[in-house]
């Protein structure tokens, strides 16, 4: 056993890392905000009876110019040139050929920077669906009440009949709601079979997006808290702020090591812990986040509210904690605990 | 990111689990917790069987008497010990688990010689005796007074929480050697027969009416210059030694420990209803996630540490911090389970509910875990 990034993966990350904070930096972030901010404003009336249609469908592009569209196609291009979307694809089918803890790697390095767009889905897409490997295609799909950029996407995988759209909360993930179903919260037991290995998937790369986002907001917390003075000292000396901190990093930690140890068994219920944890960090790390910043925190300048909305928006995904929390208990019973 | 374990370890890991199955149905009744002479033979005569079986010591150095097995092997001993619910180190914890190690690395060949051997062959236990009634968090705060006088040290104050003094043989003592130095300058390690004259042991009640620690009064008790480990006023280096492996390894064991009583709560629950509440039932989920999680850590820090060459790191207060919340939560959700039984001291889990609120506490507080974590790890400017 030796449980720590190989020289490759180690490698992998960074170059991951530097393709998307080249391409997709803190100035491309607060344009793609400011583009969807706008955006917004100009199109609340019009969107609030706008109903989407169900199936792939082709061509919604054409509803409006491309200067009102948040989703860069061109960035997506670039990441289906660079392998993000064919990075387990077989060497054979022109794909990269890599893992899943590859790829867990490069979805943490995602949800670092907030890279925006269906990611996931699109990732899963490629091999299924024509065009997705290469970025040509954006793909998104209904894995539950919520379907992420239901009108920028080529493609939608699922039934998404009756989509209504939200006002989203943030500002880089536009949101439909599906009409509800039974309504009935799942019960014990009942996961296993409900299991699908797109949902898995899902849960673990969210995951993944997750961690990113913790890691990203704990280290600004502490490079504000080493800098900001008050009362004629770095705050970062005041104790109530490191161990606001300090609890940051230790849900990171933790979070970090399930988030791999689940890439590499794919195990479900391993799964369902690294997203309970992963969750926790990127949520409760960026509101402890905000408030490290102070007054700062709270201005939309800042971007820790990004990482703040973000994070809720995927704690959404794949039936969310509910669904991890009765997977872990079914396991408690099942006795593979 | 390699999870699975090599040929030889998982050779290593059936041999273990083969014999641990022997011998466990053969283990004497476990004593009364409040016991103590009783519990000292117990878990002296379970050193004695992993002695003799070649377990003893498996990571330690093998020029300290040890197996000198891998950071790995270690771990796969602490989990399958705890899977087949072989005894608890118990009070055979500070000499295996931190003295020991202090004495391995920092002590002369004379002094691996003397003090190692007997805590692996189970004939001696130790105690630790840092803390004081006004150094606690602020352990160099420490006054314990030690002076030469010919090839002893003569010492005089006394200290306190000391678990296991009652039955202890030795001491890891700290004291201070020089009061005319800075705070941490002056303190120097000694090793302290417990039967010299002048040690006075009076035993403390705990909150679960057990007498697990004690006073210890110390008046004009003679060590002998040559139970000094490291040099005199370096205390304080050798004692950041100790706190590593109290901190680093001593709790990995129990996270096995506390997934098997999780198990057992959440079986109480189906079989008294209570796993129909989906409240209780995603409560304890989550703390199914939560220890898979720190059993990953603990991989992880694991692997982390063989890189380093087996000396556990600063992670270890991540780890000790999230891990004896965890554990309070486990207690809590098990007494949720019990409903009013919970309030039965007579209930396994009421009395491990009740220690489990040392945790928090012991082995450096929480509080001083973020201190740590902020100060070491992220680099935050000190604190004061
Ligand atoms: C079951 C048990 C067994 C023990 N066994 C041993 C043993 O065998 N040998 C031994 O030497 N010791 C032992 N201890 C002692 C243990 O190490 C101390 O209790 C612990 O370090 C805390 O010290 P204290 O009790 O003096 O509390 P204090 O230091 O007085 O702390 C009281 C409170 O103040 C907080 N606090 C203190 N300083 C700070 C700070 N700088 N910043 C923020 N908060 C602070 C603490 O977190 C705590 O909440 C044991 C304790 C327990 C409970």
């Amino acid at each position: 056993m030796d449980f720590r990034l190989t020289d490759d993966q180690r490698a992998l990350k960074q170059g991951v890392r530097d393709l998307f904070e080249g391409r997709f930096g803190r100035e491309a972030l607060r344009a793609a905000v400011d583009r969807a901010d706008g955006r917004r404003g100009a199109d609340a009336p019009e969107r609030a009876d706008g109903k989407a249609t169900a199936g792939g469908r082709e061509g919604a592009d054409g509803r409006r110019g491309e200067g009102a569209r948040v989703l860069d196609r061109e960035l997506w291009r670039e990441l289906g040139a660079a392998g993000f979307f064919a990075l387990r694809l077989p060497e054979a089918e022109g794909g990269v050929g890599q893992g899943l803890p590859e790829a867990v790697l490069a979805f943490e390095e995602a949800g670092r920077v907030l890279l925006p767009g269906p990611l996931i889905a699109t990732h899963l897409a490629a091999g299924f669906v024509a065009g997705a490997a290469a970025g040509e295609v954006v793909v998104t799909s209904a894995d539950g009440p919520l379907v992420e950029w239901l009108e920028e996407a080529d493609v939608v995988r699922g039934d998404v009949t009756g989509a209504e759209p939200l006002v989203p909360v943030d500002p880089l993930t536009p949101l439909h709601r599906l009409p509800a179903t039974d309504g009935r919260p799942p019960g014990g037991g009942a996961f296993r079979a409900a299991r699908t290995p797109d949902g898995l998937l899902t849960s673990l790369f969210t995951a993944a997006e997750q961690l990113g986002s913790a890691a990203r907001t704990c280290e600004s917390a502490v490079q504000h808290a080493r800098t900001r003075e008050q009362f004629g000292r770095p705050i970062g000396a005041f104790q109530a702020v490191q161990h606001l901190c300090a609890g940051m990093l230790a849900r990171v930690e933790v979070a970090r090591a399930a988030v791999y140890a689940a890439s590499v068994t794919a195990d479900p219920v391993d799964i369902a812990a690294a997203r309970l944890l992963a969750d926790e960090a990127a949520v409760r790390g960026a509101r402890d986040c905000l408030q490290v910043h102070g007054g700062i925190g709270f201005t939309w300048e800042s971007d820790v509210h990004l990482h703040l909305k973000r994070a809720w928006t995927r704690t959404h995904r794949a039936g969310g904690a509910t669904r991890s929390e009765e997977e872990s208990a079914d396991d408690l019973v099942a006795g593979t605990a | 990111m390699d999870l699975t374990y090599t040929p030889e370890e998982e050779e290593f890991r059936a041999r273990l689990r083969t014999w641990l199955a022997g011998v466990l149905p053969e283990l004497p009744p476990k004593p009364s917790p409040r016991d103590w002479p009783a519990r000292r033979a117990y878990d002296l005569g379970w050193q004695r069987m992993l002695y003799d079986a070649g377990y003893a010591g498996l990571h330690w150095p093998v020029d300290a008497g040890g197996r000198g097995a891998t950071p790995t092997q270690h771990l796969i001993y602490l989990e399958e010990t705890e899977k087949a619910g072989a005894p608890y180190v118990g009070a055979n914890f500070v000499g295996l688990l931190h003295a020991g190690p202090t004495i391995a690395s920092e002590g002369s060949a004379g002094q691996r010689a003397r003090w190692l051997p007997p805590v692996l062959r189970g004939e001696e236990v130790w105690c630790q005796g840092f803390s004081e009634p006004d150094a606690g968090s602020d352990l160099a705060a420490l006054r314990t007074r030690a002076w030469r006088d010919g090839d002893d040290y003569v010492v005089s104050g006394s200290k306190i929480w000391t678990s296991h003094a009652e039955v202890a043989d030795w001491c890891e003592l700290l004291v201070r050697t020089d009061p005319a130095a800075r705070k941490h300058r002056g303190i120097t390690w000694l090793a302290m027969p417990m039967d010299a004259p002048g040690i006075t042991v009076r035993p403390l009640r705990t909150l679960a009416g057990s007498t697990e620690f004690a006073e210890v009064f110390l008046d004009e008790v003679r060590v002998p210059v040559a139970n000094r480990v490291g040099a005199e006023n370096d205390g304080w280096r050798v004692t950041m030694v100790t706190l590593s492996y109290e901190r680093g390894t001593a709790f990995v064991g129990e996270v096995v420990a506390c997934r098997r009583v999780l198990s057992e709560v959440a079986r109480e629950a189906r079989k008294n209803g209570r796993w129909d509440d989906a409240v209780l039932r995603r409560r304890l989920g989550r703390l199914n996630a939560e220890f898979r999680a720190l059993w990953r850590l603990t991989q992880w820090n694991v692997s982390e540490a063989q890189s380093a060459g087996g000396v556990p790191g600063a992670g270890g207060s991540v780890f000790k911090l999230r891990y004896s919340h965890a554990r309070q939560e486990l207690y809590d959700a098990a007494a949720e389970v019990l409903g009013p039984e919970s309030l039965d001291l007579g209930r396994e889990w009421t009395l491990d509910r009740l220690s489990s609120l040392s945790y928090t506490i012991a082995a450096g507080t929480s509080q001083i875990q973020r201190n740590i974590v902020a100060e070491r790890i992220l680099g935050l400017p000190r604190g004061r």
